[in-house]
């Protein structure tokens, strides 16, 4: 911040500057404010406050998000909590939206008194959100897989240890597409900024691979059909790489399923596209045989691992990734282990810096960029990790599954290495 | 000084020292909101001049408001400006935007009038994706709180951001209730009760139509300039049609045609999504019902309600 500037004054200093200090230490018991400076350092529980989407657009991922949060916490409380303490929930709805979600970053720090807080997915509202979490200077782990983080447009408060971020997964991707699927590739992707990280980043990818990209195409957000763009698809496409997200996809699918018919290309989508929604919808049918980008495999496979076979138990799925209460509640497998190992890093980071309350925040801050990797295990159930202290982004391995009768199976598991790239900014060096 | 002068004087000072006692007065979660609640007023008194004045029901205020916002936004990010010049930008911008949409909007009337500004808006909000290289599309962008200084001051803390807001806040009251009752005000209410019979009187009503879009249009993208600036993020929710319904609902429930309505409105949907939202996710439906009851019992909004039945003066 530029020395030039006059510092902001604190509410503290302007009532003294009124003259009015003596009558507001008598008057003190009265103003509910005041009671909020009286916050108890290393007493009672540590309070994480819990941003999620339970309304708005994020909804279906909003309601795993919490199933996975309130299973992590448990396990975490179950084994004596965080330094001794026990860890409580404090959750508010950001409706999907970045102005609630900065409304509920500034309740969960002023009102609630929460130590931190997690859990945001959307892009957007993590970018409404984070500004306020560094103003009121409360660590902000997001859950997110979008590039704010890593890009640098945030701030030394914002932190993704939990999932890798698009750039990597879809950087990861090249090297199987192009080797195994075809070097010509036609993207269809959303027209906005998710589907612009998708167009910019897997361009760059398959370009390094030897591939090209002899076609991008760009669908408007409002669009409900998608007949009229399939024409615009090259004849020499090998691959088409698709990514679309909300309630149109099952529309994109049926209607590229009767424009192709038998004679398709191969065809790789992400499943950011068929979270929490079922291969098996009518519909659907169209996609087997396709490959698929998964976070986290949906469907457990023949390799499972013990540290997935907790972490379904622990979360309430079955082995077709779907609710065991429920089998038509699909879960968003590919995304939600993030609040899991993101509290799991939260619980080391506390740790490892003695937390004991707010003015220990920059603390756990640093304990967490000191982190280099996570191994792969009960806290870690989707596999190891590389941390990147200096860009606040963790790294992992991604999925490459094909849809075999009806189910995912994975062909290929990429490198953690695989999804590296140059650092765009070092928070470590910004001051708190 | 007439008597109901005198108590409108009154009442706007009023109001502002009571925004000012306050700060003092309540914890900081609610300071918070009361900033950001100010800002939204503003943009709320600017739709109101022209709905509650003027009688012209826009559904595309978000554009104006969205206008304000990337004006400073891109200003600042993109070519580097300084807070202050990049806040004139932003109000420039709006200006321009709301004269063009006022020339073209007003050649129709009523219902026509509000599809029309809901069409230019989401052409507006679909702009605003198409040039997501520079916009950031619908993710925004975070301006940095070292770039939010303003005339050399850091706007980003709690005590300097709070009176920010109130100072545009009041700015901007006081211009509303200054205009609302100078012959330019007077002629709006003219064109809401009965615009045919002001024609006749002699009035040129297209041109006080178009400089009240012009006028509420420059208010709405100042405020989307001050959000921007105080709150740090830019972003294309705000050009959606959620963003101009939203006035809408404050200033019905504030009161239409009331100084005081857009804040009253702007503090009660605040607080009612707040304090529902802690109760239970279908919060929204708490918010409905009660709308809808609003809308029932109190049809003139809570000021005009006051307004009928106790202060006449009430301006």
């Amino acid at each position: 911040m530029s020395d030039k500037s006059i510092k902001d004054p604190t509410r503290r200093s302007a009532l003294k500057l009124l003259g009015a200090g003596a009558g507001l230490a008598a008057a003190s018991s009265f103003i509910p404010g005041i009671s909020r400076f009286a916050h108890a350092e290393g007493a009672g529980p540590i309070k994480l406050g819990f941003q999620m989407h339970s309304t708005g657009i994020g909804a279906s991922y909003g309601r795993w998000y919490d199933r996975t949060t309130q299973a992590a916490v448990a396990r975490i409380n179950e084994m004596g909590g965080i330094n001794g303490r026990e860890v409580v929930i404090v959750t508010e709805d950001d409706g999907t939206d970045p102005k609630r979600g900065a409304e509920v970053v500034e309740k969960f720090a002023t009102q609630h008194n929460c130590d931190m807080v997690f859990g945001t997915l959307f892009s957007h509202v993590v970018y409404g959100s984070a500004p306020r979490a560094g103003e009121l200077k409360i660590p902000y782990f997001v859950c997110s897989e979008g590039h704010h983080v890593a890009s640098g447009a945030l701030n030394r408060y914002s932190m993704q240890p939990g999932i890798t971020d698009v750039r990597s997964q879809v950087q990861a991707m090249a090297p199987f597409i192009a080797n195994n699927l075809g070097k010509k590739i036609t993207m269809v992707y959303p027209d906005f900024a998710f589907g612009h990280d998708h167009r910019d980043y897997f361009t760059a990818a398959i370009e390094a691979q030897g591939g090209e990209v002899v076609a991008s195409i760009a669908i408007p957000p409002t669009e409900t059909s998608f007949t009229r763009y399939f024409p615009n698809i090259p004849r020499e496409t090998e691959v088409l790489y698709h990514v679309m997200v909300g309630p149109a996809v099952l529309t994109f699918v049926k209607e590229l399923g009767e424009f192709f018919g038998p004679q398709r290309p191969e065809i790789f989508g992400f499943l950011d596209s068929l979270e929490a929604v079922g291969l098996n919808t009518p519909g659907l049918e169209f996609l087997e045989g396709t490959y698929f980008w998964e976070g986290n495999p949906r469907h457990a496979q023949a390799d499972q691992s013990e540290f997935d076979k907790s972490f379904r138990a622990a979360v309430g799925v079955n082995e077709m990734g779907a609710s065991i209460d429920d089998p038509n509640d699909i879960s968003t497998y590919s995304h939600m282990f993030s609040c899991w190992e993101t509290l799991n890093v939260i619980k080391k980071g506390m740790e490892a810096s003695g937390y004991k309350g707010p003015k220990d925040r920059q603390s756990l801050i640093e304990a967490v960029e000191a982190m280099t990797a996570f191994e792969h295990s009960d806290d870690h159930p989707q596999g190891a990790k590389v941390m990147n202290g200096k860009t606040h982004q963790v790294f992992g391995h991604q999925f490459i599954s094909k849809v075999t009768n009806g189910k995912m199976v994975v062909e290929h598991t990429t490198s953690i290495e695989d999804g590296f790239y140059e650092d765009a900014v070092d928070y470590t060096t910004q001051s708190f | 000084m007439t008597k109901n002068s005198l108590y409108s004087h009154c009442l706007h000072f009023g109001t502002i020292a009571l925004l000012v006692a306050l700060f003092f007065l309540l914890p900081a979660y609610h300071v918070g909101n009361l900033s950001r609640i100010m800002v939204l007023a503003v943009y709320a008194m600017g739709f109101n001049l022209l709905f509650g004045y003027t009688g012209l029901l826009s559904l595309g205020h978000a554009l104006f408001f969205a206008t304000g916002m990337y004006g400073l936004g891109m200003a600042m990010n993109t070519f580097g400006l300084p807070s202050e010049l990049a806040l004139i930008v932003g109000v420039v911008c709006a200006i321009l935007v709301s004269t063009a949409i006022g020339l073209l909007a007003l050649r129709t009337t009523g219902v026509a009038f509000m599809i029309v500004t809901l069409m230019f808006a989401q052409a507006g909000y679909l702009t605003v994706l198409y040039f997501g290289s520079y916009t950031r599309g619908d993710e925004g962008f975070v301006i940095q709180q070292a770039e939010r200084i303003f005339a050399g001051v850091d706007i980003t803390g709690e005590t300097s951001r709070y009176f920010a807001a109130l100072i545009l806040f009041s700015i901007v009251f006081l211009l509303i209730a200054y205009l609302v009752r100078s012959p330019f005000g007077r002629t709006l209410v003219a064109i809401r009760e009965n615009e045919e019979r002001t024609k006749m009187l002699g009035y040129d009503t297209v041109r006080h139509k178009l400089l009240a879009v012009i006028i509420s249009g420059s208010i709405s993208g100042l405020a989307g300039a001050a959000y921007a600036l105080l709150f740090g993020y830019v972003g294309a929710t705000f050009a959606t049609v959620q963003y101009s319904i939203f006035p809408l609902l404050w200033v019905l429930l504030g009161g239409a045609g009331t100084t005081l309505g857009p804040l009253i409105g702007v503090v009660f949907m605040f607080y009612l999504i707040d304090l529902s939202s802690e109760l239970t996710q279908a919060y929204m439906l708490i918010a409905g019902v009660v709308l809808v009851l609003l809308t029932l019992f109190a049809p003139q909004g809570l000021a005009g309600e006051i307004r009928r039945k106790v202060f006449k003066w009430l301006p």
